[in-house]
């Protein structure tokens, strides 16, 4: 795959911007992934040779941690909380009926590009269990009925632009 | 240091202080097992858990080899507890393992298996799912099986922190954890010098050589003429296969072993040694002479040539052009040879036997063909050969000592011979290149500031009043240092000698696995010590040599007297040099930047 | 605009008591206003509190209030489950379950009308009474807040306002002592770390403090992943002050110029609310070089979690701030001794870190009154699961599981019996009806089987499989463990494949004794504390709830409905009034019958045990069994 020039300055930058702390790796790849959306190995390669950092150790560090991606994420990225207070008031049923409903695994993309599903651990909503987020706005006590409902308003949003 | 008094099953025992209790034991007396006793110091992983024991105090139990003595410990090793969980350590290493040991390569010398015999491990008490599996046997000098690996992080250090590189690396977590290149890549999609040093290390089949055995019974299955070669560092080392102590020369068992295989002809890469030095010391004192800047780099060891193009590609301008020790005996035999027995070149099987992954890439290199064929067609490690000795029936013990064949090329000095240890190859060229520039022989003739098995060593040598500063590096981490210091321009030297593997190719990773789990017999101290024993078998043949310096031996002289010409001439050049590429991509299948 | 900076003590104090006399006079509305704060905790801004606090303001400026009354947002009340909260003073008067809509009433009968809206006033869900005032509500009654302190008060975007609600008290008593004695002070609070091990505070402290190195660090752990658990959550949210005061606190006392937050990016509000906060104590001078005049320098960093639960262990953290995987370090050596970049580093969690400022001001005498023996002071716990009241409670050590379920928490809802709670997460293990009475204490929990952990309480009734819960534990387990030791990495998925094997009903009674002797190996041999506390739930479970299993094995049933393997649908004819609608939202086809004619009937090979024909049947003519 191609790296465009713009997409290396972004890389660039936000590399020149944290190679002064200590230990920049998991600034840079916070970082990354929040401006760019995903951290393949193109862009990996890059921060090997500005930060000087192997990218084996590297890759090891993106495939370790949850947050990261390898692969571009969807314009919504729906979390569906299974820590235990929602577990327990059935948040894997609404995980499955997402599932269901988008025809996508927990961890995929929609064809469309318009949703990631991502099952999560606790997000510390338990108080308003079970809940969801969607990229960061979280919907407290979601039920069943209300899925295809969310579902639709982001497609609505979509269409609106 | 101080001494302090330990309990082991209840009994004291007196030992040093800065010991892991793993180390303590065994000088007490008590092997427990483990599988990371690869090599000294505190274990930074503690991940295998093979090797865990109860500490009075100790709410759990402690990895021995990661858990430092103090005075007073109580250890037990017996205690059920302890016994339970290594076994379970074991059971569990086993049950996300594929194990067909019947058709693994390192069947008898696997770790693994050994640990389990020792703790009683029972086939098949855990039973689940694994972790999927990757087999890249895509690049040349060396093969990943991940089906094998147990994650003990061996090849990692090896790598990353003795060699500097860190290709190899853990990826994705918990059960998904592999240990792998980047992406999952194969050795030959990213920047990997195959150096296989983590070949060494590791304690199963997970990283091995690619094995050319299959290739070498197809040359001789279709009668072609197979001439062998081994490189200097084999017999130094080849005996440990079959029981030999460490630092025992193998030469004269290994050539009759080589001649009952049924090899036309049993050559020795000194020859190519001698060559090399030849053409490389003509080379150093044209720069000399035309006052080329910037120190010359020496390019026998394929690992290093490797590095370069990958990391330094800027200084590749600095190394010699002159082919590797045994690509040039390749083309010798292709040409010369062929050419006087009058053999057709296209049925010459050259087979190499070297202590290096590395030289399996390196035959395949464009720049190392002559008019479209390879000087070298199969390379073989010093562990490949014992296992076709082993097959074959040959009892090691009952082998005469047999002399290399004296065809043409079959002479070689003692130069030749130290080319197999870090500094060698200075000092052979130091012997040649005094003789050139003064025509006088230096003397004396052991020159002792390139010996030594430090990872950089320096020295001055004056040669007509002018002083000439030379470098040796062996093991890429140090060969970095005096890289940069060439990159930043700060560099003093005329002539640096670079190694791939840390000692040199005595310690290269085509060498016996030096394994202190089957070595109970070899001092505790083995692995501070192997690499020098194997040196001193070849400073030792070097001192017993009649002729010691490359240009005196008299099969080169009369190379070159009667078909090369001079030194560096036009058809030395065509045979015997090579040339590198500057646009070695480190991921071919990226595309950054356009 | 440059902001002034404190340079002295003098300057702190009397800024302190600016800022107090300040708040003071918005709560008991000397100042001639009514003050309205409305919780800006991640549960509440779910429930649009934010536009509750837009509307507000609108409102306001329309009737041109401005001048007779100030909204403000403040941090997590704690009762999640019934925000959002608004809450009106000086009447002390808590609106809860407000909505956008209600805002227009809130203002024109409530502030304007000076009437107390009763519909929107708590109900107590036993005695139905309405509540006007929070500390009448059973749920808020046994509470003692110390770790939560200002939360639910204070605007935590605000630093004036912690500065009016004590903070800087501790420190500036802290500032005043020799560092040997700030820690003597924490080891005689008793303070043990709120994290989950319960080590004491003091010694850990003490360790750095005996190390002789020029550079040490504080890190605080904000990595709470124990789902179920989001007191550091509410705190960092609530209160960032505190904990950056307790903070500077260590770093005086063992002798550390850095302290380094380490919080989970799933945790926006949190760092969002740490870093202004951080940047304005660096504005007015309060964190920097020669804070008020003396030599001690300190400086506050974040450092955001990436999603790996392991890095809530001690080593891990550290490996993750230093860009690395976070997998565990074997130890020795210790944190204190080589932790980050090498230096001798204290570790403390984000409550034992609220804690510090308050023994500091009170004294650590007097924060050791409150608890028990061994136990001292209060803990946070995240109340959940099958109780009427969730939220975050924090309760005196010794406070019993009952009153923890059944007064605060207001018992088990839709008159279910009470089964087990769950404490400590994925690490835990559960507690059942003869343990109710337990006083909650470090100790107490692990001699019963379990332990305090981060404090997360998951409370679970009769419809709730123990053994389904076991495996919830331990498929997070599998999920998060790094896959560094061979125990943790392949041990628990073994012991995964075996509880999965006992809920689908193909598990033999080996299974459990294998169940037992693998967990004990892991117990004892995995690397971290992760694994080692792994198995937890499951031989809790296995010894308190051993007939449950025995069930699945045995009769392959599993009563509370849950492990789908071993239940079956069926239709009772005589019930069914063949109306079909089961069969229409079946979605595998599993049901067949014919219209006004045969009754329904399932196909048990193709039923994929949803669920979907119960929940649509209007006659219950559909039974679990």
């Amino acid at each position: 795959m191609h790296l465009r020039k713009e997409a290396v300055d972004i890389i660039l930058n936000i590399c020149n911007k944290y190679k002064n702390e200590p230990s920049p790796l998991m600034l840079v790849l916070s970082e990354t992934q929040k401006e760019y959306g995903y951290i393949p190995l193109e862009v990996q390669e890059i921060i090997s040779k500005e930060l000087n950092i192997p990218v084996s150790d590297i890759y090891g560090v993106v495939t370790f941690y949850s947050f990261f991606s390898l692969k571009p994420k969807g314009r919504y990225v729906i979390g569906v909380c299974l820590g235990t207070a929602c577990y327990v008031k059935g948040s894997q049923n609404i995980l499955d009926k997402f599932s269901e409903l988008l025809k996508i695994k927990p961890g995929q993309t929609s064809e469309d590009g318009l949703f990631t599903l991502d099952a999560l651990r606790c997000i510390g909503a338990c108080g308003i269990a079970p809940a969801i987020s969607i990229n960061g706005k979280v919907y407290p006590k979601v039920t069943l009925s209300q899925v295809q409902q969310i579902i639709d308003e982001y497609r609505k949003k979509d269409k609106e632009g | 240091m101080a001494k302090i008094t330990i309990y082991i099953e209840n009994r004291p025992y007196v030992v040093d202080d800065d010991l892991t209790i793993l180390e303590a034991a065994k000088i007490c007396g008590y092997n427990i097992p483990s599988l990371c006793t690869y090599k000294k110091g505190r274990c930074s992983l503690a991940s295998c858990r093979v090797c865990l024991v109860k500490v009075e105090g100790e709410r759990r139990l402690v990895p021995s080899c990661a858990y430092p003595v103090r005075d007073g410990m109580k250890i037990s090793i017996s205690d059920p507890s302890a016994v339970i969980a290594r076994r379970t350590s074991v059971e569990l290493l086993l049950s996300n393992h594929y194990y067909n040991c019947q058709a693994c390569r390192k069947n008898g010398q696997c770790e693994l298996l050994e640990v389990a015999r020792r703790v009683g491990a029972r086939p098949e008490v855990y039973v689940g799912e694994k972790t999927p599996t990757t087999y890249d046997d895509v690049a040349p000098g060396l093969v990943r099986d991940t089906s094998k690996c147990i994650l003990c992080g061996r090849c990692i250090e090896a790598c990353k922190d003795a060699q500097g590189i860190g290709i190899l690396g853990f990826e994705n977590r918990g059960f998904k954890t592999i240990v792998s290149p980047a992406g999952n890549r194969s050795f030959n999609n990213v920047p990997c010098i195959q150096c296989g040093q983590c070949t060494l290390v590791c304690p199963t089949g997970a990283l091995m050589e690619h094995s050319e055995i299959e290739k070498l019974d197809e040359a001789f299955k279709e009668g072609k003429y197979v001439i062998v070669q081994t490189a200097p560092a084999v017999r130094a080392a080849l005996g440990e296969e079959f029981g030999d102590p460490i630092g025992t020369n193998s030469r004269g068992k290994m050539v009759a072993a080589l001649h009952r295989l049924g090899f036309y002809r049993v050559f020795d890469t000194n020859f190519g040694a001698d060559l090399t030095i030849c053409e490389e010391a003509n080379e150093f004192v044209h720069r000399v002479i035309t006052k080329t800047p910037g120190p010359m780099i020496t390019s026998c060891s394929p690992g290093w040539v490797n590095y370069c193009e990958y990391y330094y590609p800027e200084l590749l301008p600095h190394l010699s052009t002159c082919k590797s020790p045994h690509e040039m005996v390749g083309a010798i035999i292709k040409s010369y040879f062929a050419e006087k027995h009058n053999i057709d070149r296209s049925q010459i099987c050259v087979v190499s036997i070297m202590p290096c992954t590395a030289k399996k890439y390196e035959k395949e290199r464009e720049g190392n063909k002559v008019d479209g064929i390879a000087d070298v067609d199969v390379v073989l490690t010093t562990r490949e050969l014992a296992q076709i000795i082993k097959r074959s029936g040959i009892s090691w013990e009952k082998l005469p000592s047999e002399e290399f064949d004296d065809d043409l090329i079959g002479d070689y000095s003692g130069a030749g011979v130290i080319f197999g240890v870090t500094g060698g190859v200075m000092e052979a060229a130091l012997r040649t290149a005094y003789y050139i520039l003064t025509s006088n022989e230096l003397e004396p003739i052991e020159f002792t500031p390139c010996r030594g098995l430090e990872g950089i060593k320096e020295a001055s040598l004056k040669i007509l009043g002018n002083s000439y500063n030379v470098a040796m590096a062996s093991g890429m981490k140090n060969a970095k240092i005096l890289l940069d210091e060439i990159k930043e321009g700060k560099s003093k030297y005329d002539f640096i000698e670079i190694m791939g593997c840390p000692g040199g190719c005595i310690n290269g990773g085509g060498q016996p696995y030096v394994t202190p789990l089957f070595l109970p017999k070899e001092e505790d101290n083995i692995l501070d010590t192997y690499v020098a024993k194997r040196a001193k078998v070849l400073y030792e043949e070097d001192r017993n040599r009649k002729i010691r310096r490359s240009h005196l031996n008299p099969d080169i002289k009369k190379l070159y007297n009667d078909y090369l010409g001079e030194y560096g001439s036009k058809k030395a050049h065509k045979l015997l040099h090579t040339y590198y590429n500057s646009s070695r991509e480190r991921y071919p299948d990226l595309k950054i930047g356009e | 605009m440059a902001v002034k900076k404190i340079k002295s003590v003098e300057e702190l104090e009397k800024k302190l008591s600016t800022c107090s006399s300040c708040l003071e006079k918005k709560f008991n509305g000397k100042d001639g206003k009514r003050h309205i704060v409305v919780c800006g905790g991640t549960g509440c801004l779910s429930s649009d509190s934010q536009g509750i606090i837009d509307r507000l303001n609108a409102l306001i400026k329309e009737k041109k209030l401005e001048d007779k009354v100030t909204v403000n947002v403040v941090g997590c009340f704690g009762f999640c489950s019934q925000g959002p909260f608004v809450k009106i003073f000086p009447e002390d008067r808590l609106y809860h379950a407000v909505k956008v809509s209600d805002c227009g009433r809130i203002i024109d009968e409530d502030i304007i009308g000076g009437k107390c809206i009763q519909d929107l006033l708590y109900e107590d869900p036993n005695t139905h009474k309405k509540v006007e005032r929070q500390d009448d509500i059973n749920f808020y009654k046994k509470q003692l807040r110390i770790a939560l302190h200002g939360c639910g008060t204070i605007n935590p975007e605000i630093v004036d306002e912690a500065l009016g609600y004590d903070a800087f008290k501790g420190l500036l008593k802290t500032l005043s002592m020799d560092r040997q004695k700030v820690i003597d002070e924490i080891l005689t609070s008793g303070l043990r770390g709120r994290g989950g091990g319960g080590f004491p505070t003091g010694r850990k402290w003490q360790f750095a403090y005996d190390q002789d190195n020029d550079t040490k660090y504080v890190v605080c752990n904000g990595d709470e992943g124990d789902p179920g658990a989001f007191m550091d959550r509410s705190i960092l949210e609530g209160n960032p002050v505190a904990v950056i005061e307790g903070m500077m606190i260590a770093g005086y006392a063992i002798g550390a110029e850095n302290g380094y937050f380490y919080v989970r990016a799933e945790y926006p509000v949190a760092v969002k609310r740490l870093t202004l906060a951080i940047k304005e104590l660096e504005e007015i001078g309060l964190l920097g070089d020669n804070i008020l005049g003396s030599d001690f320098n300190f400086r506050c960093h974040v450092r955001l979690g990436a999603g790996a639960f392991v890095c809530g262990e001690e080593t891990a953290l550290l490996n993750s701030i230093e860009g690395k995987r976070g997998m565990p370090r074997p130890r020795p050596p210790f944190p204190a001794v080589k932790g980050l970049w090498g230096k001798p580093t204290i570790i403390n969690n984000v409550e034992t870190l609220a804690n510090v400022p308050y023994i500091l001001r009170v004294g650590g005498g007097e924060f050791a009154k409150v608890g028990t023996e061994k136990s001292k002071g209060t803990k946070v716990f995240a109340l959940g699961g099958k109780v009427k009241n969730v939220g975050l409670v924090e309760v005196p050590m010794g406070t019993t599981l009952r009153e923890l379920i059944f007064d605060i928490g207001g018992g088990i809802p839709n008159d279910k019996r009470f089964q087990a709670i769950q404490t400590g997460g994925p690490s835990g293990g559960c507690l059942t009806m003869n343990e109710l009475d337990t006083p909650i204490d470090f100790d107490n929990l692990i001699a019963k089987g379990s332990m305090m952990g981060s404090g997360g309480a998951i409370v679970m009734d009769e419809d709730n499989c123990m053994v389904d819960v076991a495996k919830f534990y331990l498929e997070f387990i599998c999920d998060e463990s790094c896959g560094k030791c061979s125990q943790c990495r392949i041990g628990t998925k073994r012991l995964l494949e075996i509880l999965t094997k006992v809920t689908d009903g193909k598990a033999t009674m080996e299974d459990l004794e294998k169940l037992e002797t693998l967990s004990e190996s892991i117990r004892v041999g995995s690397l971290c504390g992760l694994g080692q506390t792994a198995p937890n739930p499951v031989l809790s479970t296995l010894s308190k709830f051993r007939d449950v299993y025995e069930r699945h094995v045995v009769d392959k049933k599993c009563d509370a409905g849950i492990c789908k393997n071993l239940i079956s649908f069926v239709i009772d004819p005589e019930k069914c009034k063949k109306c079909s609608l089961c069969s229409r939202n079946c979605p595998v086809n599993a049901i067949s019958g014919t219209v006004g004619k045969t009754p329904f009937v399932i196909d048990q090979s193709k039923c994929i045990k949803c669920g979907s024909c119960l929940s649509s049947c209007k006659f219950g003519a559909i039974s679990k069994k």
